[in-house]
């Protein structure tokens, strides 16, 4: 093993060790805490901003400000509570809108008749925006809780429909030849192939839903709420308190990267089978 | 050991008769007739579009858009490899063996039958992470794992390098030696139908213009004069123009 090693010969003698070359047409080497150098840049900016005064702290809170009144909303438990509230209601409208979302792809993907029926509503909500949809809402359903959480279920249930749909469509004609070949009985073909297969369209969707659940809570939150980090951000609007309106938009943001970044890593966890461009 | 066309075996595997595949206007297999003894290895010889592919596809059951009529009587129990090895990529190799076998040992089967394609130990390993012939490997060990009695291969080696496609030559003729199934090869490489095959077939406008047995000992090779004599008739059959040099 050190003989092969020893007799291994080097391009440039002692200056460096030989480096494993770089695949020439990949995005190149990884980047040391690639995910948090943009943010960090920008938050740079801010404190630079502030401090020199470029900054009106009516317009743009300080981030140290930002930071004190976050501490205090912290220490008298409103953040946590509005927090709690918010994250109920995404979570809730997240799983229902998965599961819908899901429920439709298959019975579209799987059959003809299914797809002639299904896509084209999907498709038409999909082209109207989900705040257009409010009105409607809540003349049907009032303005309680239950609209807030269809609102939400809305936004989610259509990115994880066209993504798990696109990828049930998308796999390969020659898998299913095999399972013919095999005669695999209908419910294994289903485990094996059909629901394997359509996985990487399905959390290609669920990134844009969990992205999509946040966004579509602050604009519930945002509408005769008495409750929720968008309240309490509203409520913050009424007294121009920029800081809080700050606390909720991190917050809002930590969420969305939070939540995309579990995500991210059930895909890694659940695609390690896939070599890709990226790895 | 090599049967005769039509012979006098006492058990079929596979009959046909009359079979007629069409696609649109062109008659791809026109009244063909074939019969594969139990345990029998046939090779199947043709120019491309000469429908041997067609007819590999007809017996494994997966033609059935196609235009056509004729009698096929095959057994329950076949299994197909294909050109490419055509693995589940999201699923480990010994899952990907043991793919619709219902059997409760199926895990202890599949592993047997790693083992006996030589890839003992790679049960979980992904397909990716394997070279073309382990792949292919794999996939002969999903095709056998079953105990099939009849074994349709499309042109299996052709993506194969020409070193790994002999190893493969003596894997499968061990393979076929020891579990015994009747075996229909398509290829348009001569040699390996010689190498290999009980009777060899050359199938030219969708019917069967050449049916010969090969009685060659064992281990067959170039150097054997009567090997070299099967050749050259079958790149006759096959309407190469050929000269040795």
């Amino acid at each position: 093993m050190t003989a092969s090693v020893l007799a291994r010969p080097r391009t440039s003698a002692a200056t460096a060790p030989a480096r494993r070359p770089r695949r020439r047409l990949g995005p190149g080497r990884a980047v040391p805490f690639a995910a948090a150098l943009g943010p960090l840049l920008l938050l740079a900016l801010w404190a630079v901003g502030s401090a020199a005064g470029w900054l009106d702290s009516r317009t743009l809170s300080a981030p140290w400000t930002v930071v004190t009144t976050a501490g205090e909303l912290i220490a008298d438990g409103r953040l946590q509570d509005n927090l709690a509230v918010s994250a109920q209601r995404a979570g809730l409208g997240l799983a229902i809108g998965t599961v819908i979302g899901t429920v439709l792809a298959l019975i579209s993907g799987l059959s003809r008749w299914g797809e002639a029926v299904l896509d084209g509503p999907v498709q038409i909500k999909r082209a109207i925006p989900g705040v257009a949809l409010i009105p409607l809402l809540v003349l049907w359903l009032g303005i309680g809780e239950q609209m807030k959480i269809t609102t939400i279920v809305l936004g989610v249930f259509v990115p994880v429909y066209i993504h798990t749909h696109n990828g049930l469509r998308s796999i390969d004609s020659r898998y299913v030849e095999l399972g013919e070949s095999l005669r695999l009985r209908p419910a294994v073909f289903l485990r094996r192939i059909v629901l394997p297969g359509a996985l990487p369209g399905f959390l290609l969707g669920m990134r844009f839903a969990v992205v999509g659940a946040w966004l579509s809570l602050v604009v519930v939150e945002q509408i005769n709420s008495t409750s929720g980090i968008g309240y309490m951000m509203e409520l913050a609007r009424q007294y121009g308190q920029t800081d809080i309106i700050i606390v909720g938009l991190v917050l809002y943001g930590l969420l969305g990267l939070l939540s995309d970044g579990a995500v991210r890593l059930v895909q890694r966890r659940a695609l390690s089978w896939r070599r890709t461009l990226a790895d | 050991m090599a049967t005769h066309p039509g012979g006098l075996t006492s058990t079929r595997t596979v009959r046909i008769r009359g079979l007629r595949r069409r696609f649109g206007s062109r008659t791809v297999l026109d009244g063909l007739d074939l019969e594969i003894g139990a345990g029998e290895f046939v090779a199947l010889l043709g120019r491309s579009g000469s429908g041997k592919s067609t007819l590999l596809r007809a017996l494994a059951g997966l033609d059935r858009d196609v235009a056509g009529s004729g009698l096929i009587d095959v057994p329950e129990k076949s299994s197909v490899v294909f050109q490419d090895a055509r693995l589940l990529p999201w699923q480990h190799v010994l899952d990907n063996v043991v793919l619709g076998l219902p059997a409760p040992d199926a895990p202890q089967r599949g592993r047997a039958a790693l083992a006996e394609v030589g890839l003992a130990g790679r049960e979980q390993a992904w397909p990716h992470q394997l070279s073309g012939g382990e792949q292919q490997r794999v996939a002969l060990a999903r095709a056998l794992v079953s105990e099939p009695e009849l074994l349709l291969a499309d042109e299996p080696f052709g993506a194969l390098d020409a070193l790994t496609r002999l190893r493969m030559h003596d894997l499968l003729r061990e393979l076929c030696a020891r579990h015994r199934p009747a075996v229909l090869l398509v290829t348009h490489d001569v040699d390996e139908a010689v190498t290999l095959a009980d009777r060899v077939l050359v199938i030219d406008q969708g019917r069967i213009t050449v049916d010969t047995a090969i009685d060659l000992a064992a281990p067959r090779s170039h150097r054997q004069p009567q090997f070299l004599a099967y050749r050259e008739s079958l790149l006759q059959a096959l309407g190469v123009d050929h000269t040795e040099g």
